[in-house]
């Protein structure tokens, strides 16, 4: 009994609507031959020969990832810096807020013909695409959090000669690390949606682009295998991001805990 | 000052005009600054028109019907969207939610279906629809439905266990416990699903548009860019941004609306 | 050093005790502080002059709404003074001082919640840059000294309120402050726990040696912990009275309070805080 509460019982609530899910969708295909619908395990066979075996996994998975990654990681540095110059100079952040707060509410996508405009078709415009896509939630969410940070704080900090560049990094990105994972978590969807259509608006190169290439071609197999990678990478960034978020924010989901438990 | 709830005398900083006269300093400056970038040559003006040009085009685009068309047929299928979305993930939402079984079944495939990309169902929604607005909703209801339902399903947890377990002592029918303990419970969880669904509804309407060509605003984009009609490309852009500005707004405001009603039916203050 | 100093409240200008150079430390001289709000200036402090001796612990009370705090903070130079002066053996408090400490009232605001109880002690010891063997003895010492040895790899919010406290206090005197500032800092803690705080104090500042003014608007919490107390009036705030406290040096909650002096002294405090509060001025205002 101890045993099937402690593992099988947690494994079984893991797979038990996926292994149906599987199910359902093998049988439909048993008995039905549907163009659209290609069956489990041909989809898996095409998934490997397609991504894994074939050259696309160097020649467009990897450039993607690199792309998607610079992006972020420069959208989340430059944010971040950007969030904590404005969000300490109350003039700066009155004068820039309705500015960004356009930015913000702007769909992202729409950077994508403005910025193959103004840099052309290319790596650059890609990466430039995903930061100028990415930067406003963790730009806003950091300025959000500058603002909010408790003043007792910030007398602590005066008061033991906590100054500068040290209160900054002693006090105040901690205290706005909250918001700005927050900010950081929406960013990551973002940046995979701009890394998948910038790739099919605007490249011949790239997940997105062979995707649409699958597709256009009724290759569907090969399309769904391609979809399939992209929620692949969806899930694995969101895994990256709670892994790194719980152990940045323990804190701070402690002392959350220990609040609402009060 | 013994007791913290002692109202400090209020330090003056700026007086009340001082930051919307900032802001719209702000404004100015931005503009400017657009105005002169290309006018000075630092960019090709055939690339970036000069803000003004680009105004003057929007304002022209504001007597056109064309204009008016896309953007009714982007918030149609923004509307439709982030509807089919709210009311599926909701009644889902509320189902799991109260069902400790479902809960923990259902865990699993929600966090794994959560973070798959809408667009990752680009070329299906092509394969399905064509350029027909069903594309679009298909991309928008993928994508807000989770939204909702990660809300609507913290909100559910969220429910107070005794008033539960009071509520069907005292005979209340699962409907009724739906109605008068989940629902007030769920209400701000549920606002916030919507009001991040709103937005993203507009971000994967445009893309339809942009990408596979459904009507609407981001359709008239690529078109104009394709077309070479760059100005009128940055003033489609603008009043894009301006609609999202305005669905924010909406979105804030009507949250704000229902969650004082909620707070003045149920006597507190949400946290 | 005379022990009843009632004379202080029939003066014209009244002002706390002064002392001479070598035996000041800290120096308050004609002290205001006018807050300038939306519904025009209001006067929070008025005048304040009193100097503190070198290893002095004084008690600072006043009725709530005194100004108590704004005085603690235009001390610990985290507030500008409107006209007046501070001055911190011999040189003029502009900024937060080097050689002062602040003990917060809120505590679980003032420690950072996102560093462990030995972190958040050895941070000002950090940034003042102490090498790391010598701010590790310092924070063990420091913790030690308030009895939370035993638990420095935990977060002050796993603690009790008691104990973020102590958590507070061995942070201000990790950094071997020469003065110590402490703005009520057991208003929000329970009777229990306050009473073992307050003798941590005490022993605290005979171990160091350290000058403590000491803000509260519990009397007999003043009376108990100080060798002075200090009375204010309400606001605008100007000094109400100043007494000495003739207790033994070696206090303890049941003995020292139920000894008549205490009681005497009690007395004497509560009758100035009411007189303040019904708006009795020493300056006739």
């Amino acid at each position: 009994m101890s045993i099937f509460n402690r593992v099988i019982s947690p494994v079984l609530a893991l797979v038990a609507l996926p292994i149906l899910l599987i199910g359902a969708w093998w049988i439909y295909t048993l008995n039905s031959t549907s163009f659209f619908v290609p069956e489990p395990v041909g989809l898996v066979e095409t998934f490997i020969s397609t991504w894994i075996t074939g050259e696309r996994l160097t020649a467009d998975v990897l450039p993607s990832l690199r792309r998607l990654g610079m992006g972020l990681a420069l959208a989340i540095v430059l944010g971040i810096l950007l969030g904590l110059l404005i969000g300490l100079n109350r003039t700066v952040r009155a004068l820039t807020e309705p500015v960004f707060e356009f930015f913000r509410a702007l769909p992202p996508p729409v950077l994508i013909p403005v910025l193959m405009l103004l840099i052309g078709v290319g790596n650059t415009m890609q990466v430039a695409v995903i930061v100028s896509g990415c930067i406003w939630p963790i730009l806003l969410n950091t300025i959000e959090g500058v603002r909010g940070i408790d003043p007792v704080q910030s007398e602590t900090s005066r008061s033991y000669g906590i100054s500068g560049f040290s209160r900054v990094r002693y006090q105040i990105l901690p205290a706005a690390a909250p918001p700005i994972m927050a900010g950081v978590r929406q960013s990551l969807s973002i940046a995979l949606i701009l890394m998948v259509i910038s790739e099919m608006f605007a490249t011949s190169s790239g997940l997105g682009f062979t995707i649409v290439q699958f597709q256009r071609s009724f290759a569907i197999p090969e399309m769904w295998s391609g979809i399939a990678v992209l929620g692949i990478i969806g899930v694995t960034l969101s895994f990256i991001f709670q892994f790194v978020e719980r152990r940045v924010l323990r804190w701070y989901h402690g002392l959350k805990e220990v609040e609402n438990a009060a | 000052m013994a007791t913290p709830k002692r109202g400090k005398p209020r330090r003056t900083g700026d007086p009340p005009w001082m930051a919307p006269a900032l802001g719209a300093a702000g404004i100015m400056g931005f503009l400017l600054l657009w105005e002169m970038v290309p006018r000075v040559g630092m960019v090709d003006g055939r690339y970036l028109p000069p803000a003004s040009e680009v105004i003057l085009a929007a304002i022209e685009n504001l007597g056109g019907g064309d204009f008016w068309q896309a953007v009714t047929d982007t918030m149609q299928a923004w509307a439709i969207g982030l509807g089919i979305a709210a009311v599926s993930a909701t009644v889902l939402g509320l189902v799991i939610g109260m069902s400790p079984f479902l809960k923990r079944y259902t865990h699993s495939t929600i966090e794994f279906l959560r973070p798959i990309p809408s667009v990752a169902l680009i070329p299906l929604a092509v394969l399905l629809f064509g350029i027909g607005m069903e594309s679009a909703l298909l991309l928008i209801i993928y994508a807000c439905f989770w939204q909702v339902l990660i809300q609507v399903l913290y909100g559910v947890g969220d429910v107070d266990s005794v008033a539960m377990q009071t509520a069907q002592s005292y005979g209340f029918s699962y409907v009724q416990r739906i109605r008068d303990v989940v629902v007030p419970t769920v209400l701000p969880y549920f606002m916030t699903g919507i009001r991040l669904g709103a937005a993203v509804a507009l971000i994967l309407a445009i893309t339809a548009g942009l990408v596979i060509g459904s009507p609407g605003l981001g359709s008239s984009i690529a078109r104009a860019q394709q077309g070479g009609a760059i100005t009128n490309m940055y003033a489609l852009i603008l009043a894009t941004g301006i609609l999202g500005v305005l669905i924010n707004l909406a979105a804030r405001a009507v949250e704000k609306r229902v969650l004082s009603w909620h707070t003045s039916v149920r006597g507190e203050l949400a946290a | 050093m005379q022990p009843e100093t009632e004379n202080t409240s029939t003066g014209p200008m009244p002002a706390g005790k002064t002392l001479s150079d070598e035996d000041t430390l800290l120096r308050v001289r004609g002290l205001q502080k006018v807050y300038q709000t939306d519904a025009g200036p209001i006067e929070a402090v008025r005048d304040l002059t009193f100097d503190l001796g070198r290893g002095e612990l004084a008690c600072l009370v006043g009725p709530s709404g005194s100004g108590k705090t704004t005085l603690l903070k235009c001390i610990a130079g985290l507030m500008n003074v409107t006209s007046g002066e501070v001055i911190l053996d011999g040189q003029e408090v502009t900024g937060p001082p080097k050689r002062m400490a602040v003990v917060f009232q809120e505590y679980g605001r003032s420690l950072f919640p996102w560093l462990r109880v030995d972190s958040n002690v050895e941070l000002p010891l950090k940034n003042a840059g102490i090498d790391k063997a010598q701010r590790r003895e310092l924070v063990q010492e420091a913790l030690e000294a308030v009895g939370l040895d035993h638990v420095p790899r935990s977060y002050p919010w796993q603690l009790s309120g008691g104990m973020q406290q102590r958590v507070a206090i061995a942070r201000a005197i990790a950094y071997q402050p020469e003065v110590l500032l402490m703005d009520e800092p057991f208003a929000a803690v329970d009777a229990q726990t306050r009473a073992d705080l307050e003798d941590l104090i005490r022993s605290v500042w005979k171990k160091l040696g350290v000058t403590i003014l000491f803000v509260t608007h519990d009397i007999d919490e003043s009376v108990y912990l100080g060798q002075r107390v200090i009375m204010l009036s309400s606001s605008p705030t100007v000094i109400q009275d100043d007494i000495d406290i003739d207790l033994p040096a070696e206090r303890t909650q049941l003995e020292t309070r139920s000894a008549p002096r205490f009681t005497e002294l009690r007395h004497h405090v509560y009758e100035q805080i009411q007189a303040a509060k019904q708006g009795f001025r020493p300056d006739g205002d």
